[in-house]
């Protein structure tokens, strides 16, 4: 008997998750007055499910380690959140969304879960527009769409290249206006520690105040880690400086399998490494690649700028390889065939690990589309490349000066040089239907799981997720777990567990001050980042992962003989943040090594070298791997995997084209 | 490694809100044009780690100029000497070989020094959770197209919202207002149909909660239109001023 259950409802496809609702215990008001919840993390995930929690009764508090919750990466995301409207008339569905995103995630997902995200995806519209949000309109006052990498229908929402940060700023609206109301009581600059369990039950949680150091004790009935991706393992991402796995890797210590951790996206659209002075990543949005055209030149080694390379001595490779999708194959596709050319020796810039993204096309098409509706007959070609610039500047301005900042290169005269970087992360803490961890009352939502993903996440997914649980279903599956605890009290924070796990804590922050070595926290952070890169990145085998996990094993050893800390507890000290964050990315680093190295098959972000056709596509095994690997910590870094068989009774599972 | 430049830093150091500050000069080296602003700070700041002192505390985290966490005066600007960007995205091409570089934290009685560079900014949240939001508990919502709004005010009500929260315009105004900030959130609802209804109670109380928190009164000499990194323009005080006096005309 396996030791986890995903709780999938009975039911056809369609009727899960109505059915659940319907079935659901519930918690009457005067209980939910008495019931105290711990949300962590502040993001779309987080906010929305701290708002909507509070907003239903019950006792919230929040904890951050930014100065406010409105400063969570989700503010990030730029391209746009996807919903099953239709408002397009192009043939979307609850279904077709749903298909897409289990293909998309290359048949690693839960069917009843992604249904269900699909199902949710149209509220999370609704919520997000009678919120205030302004998100993109067209002329006739109506919501405006565009596609994504992935599908062929135009189903994204979007608020020009800042999706994400008018959607988390409506669930932080959401979330201030509670806070306002008393209801939810905010923890900003807290950085959770460990996770407090009485009778097998998550009860509370140890925090850093990281203004004077202090830890404290906070109780509740449940706790939602809403704590984002851990794509910092690399060093090198797209994530904030600041983004961490320390919450989910404490759960994960004490009791909650990790699923899928070798799952990671590498974005294919980031502006290429500059030196070795780099500090993190930028993405460009994945809707660049609606209008933009991918090419690197047909001559290895050409070193003439892209403006200067004639049409017929290009390679638009993607269009080459992929006719049905072109441009906007998923994320993963794109990514390896990047890789592949920059590999081959046509990469292009200083490093030559880039390719080029070109906008000469869209903007000559804008151009001409926008003279007719000027009513101006025989536009100059000055005329129209002025028209085409205005529109690609309304399309993605931000972006575009965000490009020009960085590499000192203006995008609009020039093609934009990317490379794929570490984004996302599909795997994360293993939940079951209910977004329940396997410690009974831990929940965990948003990037922080890895739920409805697969191996692989498209493109205006991930606001999509975040969202869908936060607002639309933990407030329904909390509920079926807290009706059984309306009996319980507060616990005082001075009970045993309490005291254990807060010393816990505390051993760990004297134990980096008494190393007293030589070498920065950054130090050990980026050889972590190198080692992970190269060989557990794009490309993985069998080889390059065993060298990994011992290499990673050997840098842990050295980062508890000779890490220095500067500063003291009691205080506000980055550095001590830092060591606490590096010191778990270093075990689960080596996790993601020997959970790629089991997965000895190709799907999605995860390509293993022994794993792929004859013209060079990701081979699935799914006769072997058609499981979720959901791992246990047996302590001092030993694991036990359990399978969760995935069972596929709608979509079968066939081989990925985009051809 | 690949840099040329050598700069020297006059930096505010300030161990915590108690205790008084001062500028300390820090000399860099091999500063490479292409690195970021906060790149040049962590080169400095594994300099000193090296050196077993304290390291410069500032606030950043995205790096990508949308979180709105980086804060820092530079030779007397806001987020340096570029406009339209964050600290964050400021590059050391935009300086010289042989520069002085003074750094500071924003300064202004309601965002108190927590330490070093980085400043208390919690007094936007208060304002914010007095009324910037529209009344609508999950789950209520219609059909997201049954309104209709002209695409001009969905895009002006896009550019109030892109305010990220900073804070550059209560920095470098000299009465340390935060007029900017509380308009682009009050335009943001006004614009739009749905943030109509609370309209007038949203200005009253967020108005007032902003002089509580000891800001600075507007005498719109504009400087925060000019510093502030998302070009949010003046346009949204005179917005809010009318919706003030129109909310107040009504009582």
């Amino acid at each position: 008997m396996s030791k986890i259950d995903s709780k999938i409802p009975e039911g056809s496809i369609e009727q899960k998750w109505t059915k659940y609702k319907a079935s659901a215990a519930l918690v009457n008001p005067s209980n939910k007055r008495n019931l105290e919840i711990i949300v962590v993390g502040s993001g779309l995930a987080g906010a929305s499910a701290a708002a909507s929690l509070a907003e239903l009764g019950y006792k919230v508090k929040v904890f951050c380690y930014q100065d406010s919750a409105r400063r969570a990466h989700s503010i990030a995301a730029q391209g746009g959140i996807n919903a099953a409207k239709n408002y397009q008339n192009d043939g979307d569905s609850v279904y077709r969304l749903f298909y897409d995103t289990v293909k998309g995630g290359d048949y690693r997902a839960r069917e009843g879960n992604v249904y269900r995200l699909a199902e949710v995806s149209n509220s999370i519209i609704d919520q997000c527009v009678a919120q205030g949000v302004p998100l993109a309109r067209e002329y006739g006052g109506m919501l405006s769409n565009r596609s994504f990498g992935g599908t062929q229908v135009q189903r994204t929402f979007y608020a020009s290249g800042q999706t994400g940060q008018q959607l988390l700023l409506g669930a932080y609206s959401a979330l201030q206006r509670q806070i306002g109301l008393g209801t939810v009581d905010m923890f900003p600059r807290h950085e959770m520690l460990e996770v407090v369990k009485i009778d097998d039950k998550a009860r509370g949680i140890i925090a850093r105040d990281l203004i004077t150091g202090k830890l404290e004790r906070h109780f509740g009935h449940a706790v939602l880690l809403c704590t984002g991706g851990y794509g910092n393992v690399f060093y090198l991402s797209t994530n904030a400086m600041g983004c961490n796995v320390t919450a989910a890797w404490k759960a994960h210590k004490k009791g909650a399998f990790f699923a899928n951790p070798c799952f990671t996206q590498i974005h294919p659209t980031c502006i290429p490494v500059s030196g070795d002075h780099q500090s993190k990543l930028t993405l460009m949005s994945e809707s660049l690649r609606n209008d933009g055209r991918i090419w690197v030149p047909k001559k290895q080694g050409d070193t003439r700028k892209g403006n200067e390379i004639p049409e017929e001595e290009r390679d638009y490779y993607l269009e080459r390889r992929y006719q049905a999708f072109g441009n906007l194959v998923p994320r993963d596709v794109a990514s390896r065939a990047a890789k592949e050319r920059c590999d081959e020796g046509y990469g292009v810039g200083a490093s030559k690990l880039a390719v080029f993204l070109d906008f000469k096309d869209a903007i000559g098409r804008f151009g001409k589309s926008q003279a007719k509706k000027l009513n101006i007959e025989n536009p100059t070609d000055k005329q129209l490349k002025e028209f085409g610039k205005q529109v690609v500047e309304e399309k993605y301005g931000n972006l575009f000066s965000m490009y020009e900042q960085i590499t000192d290169e203006n995008p609009y005269e020039v093609p934009m040089r990317i490379y794929p970087a570490v984004h996302y992360t599909m795997g994360g803490l293993w939940v079951d239907y209910n977004l329940m961890t396997t410690v009974p009352g831990l929940y965990c939502l948003g990037e922080a799981n890895f739920s409805d993903h697969g191996a692989n996440r498209l493109g205006a997914s991930a606001l999509m997720q975040g969202l869908a649980d936060g607002y639309f279903v933990i407030p329904y599956t909390i509920g079926a777990y807290l009706a059984k605890e309306i009996a319980v009290k507060p616990i005082p924070t001075t009970h045993e567990a309490f005291v254990a796990a807060e010393n816990e804590a505390q051993a760990q922050i004297t134990k980096f001050f008494a190393i007293k070595g030589s070498k920065s926290v950054d130090h050990f952070h980026k050889r972590l980042g190198k080692i992970m890169w190269e060989k557990c990145g794009m490309a993985r085998n069998e080889k390059g992962l065993k060298e990994a996990i011992q290499e990673i094993r050997q840098l842990r050893d050295e980062f508890w003989k000779d890490l220095r800390v500067t500063g003291k507890a009691d205080e506000m000290n980055p550095e001590l943040e830092k060591a606490s964050r590096v010191a778990d990315f270093l075990e689960l680093g080596e996790l993601m090594c020997m959970d790629a190295l089991n997965r000895s098959e190709s799907c999605g972000g995860h390509f293993r070298l022994e794993s792929q056709t004859e013209d060079g596509e990701a081979l699935r095994k799914d006769d072997e791997f058609s499981y979720v690997a959901a791992w246990e910590n047996k302590g001092n870094c030993t694991y036990e995997m359990h399978k969760e068989e995935l069972v596929f009774d709608v979509v079968h599972p066939s081989s990925r084209s985009y051809k | 490694m690949s840099g040329n430049m050598n700069l020297t830093l006059k930096i505010w150091r300030q161990n915590s809100g108690k205790e008084e500050g001062q500028l300390i000069t820090y000399p860099v080296k091999d500063i490479s044009p292409d690195m970021s602003f906060l790149e040049m700070f962590d080169v400095l700041n594994e300099q000193l780690v090296s050196k077993n002192e304290n390291p410069i505390v500032f606030d950043h985290d995205c790096r990508e100029g949308i979180c709105g966490m980086c804060s820092m005066v530079i030779n007397g600007r806001a987020h340096g000497p570029k406009s339209a960007i964050t600290t964050c995205q400021l590059h050391m091409r935009s300086f010289k070989d042989g520069d002085t570089i003074v750094v500071e934290p924003w300064r202004a009685q309601a965002f108190p020094v927590i330490k070093d560079l980085t400043v208390d900014r919690t007094a936007f949240e208060r304002i914010q959770s007095k009324g910037g939001f529209v009344s609508v508990n999950t789950g209520t919502a219609q059909d997201a197209n049954c309104i209709p709004i002209p695409k001009d005010d969905a895009d002006a009500s896009f550019n109030a919202a892109a305010c990220i929260g900073c804070g550059a315009c209560v920095a470098t105004c000299k009465n340390a207002s935060a007029m900017l900030f509380v308009a682009a959130k009050v335009s943001q609802f006004a614009l739009l149909p749905q943030g109509r209804i609370e309209a007038a109670a949203r200005v009253k109380n967020m108005v007032a909660q902003m002089d509580a928190e000891g800001f600075g009164s507007c005498t719109n000499t504009g400087a925060c239109e000019v510093e502030c990194p998302k070009g949010i323009s003046l346009e949204n005080i005179a917005r809010m001023n009318r919706e003030y006096l129109a909310a107040n005309c009504k009582d």
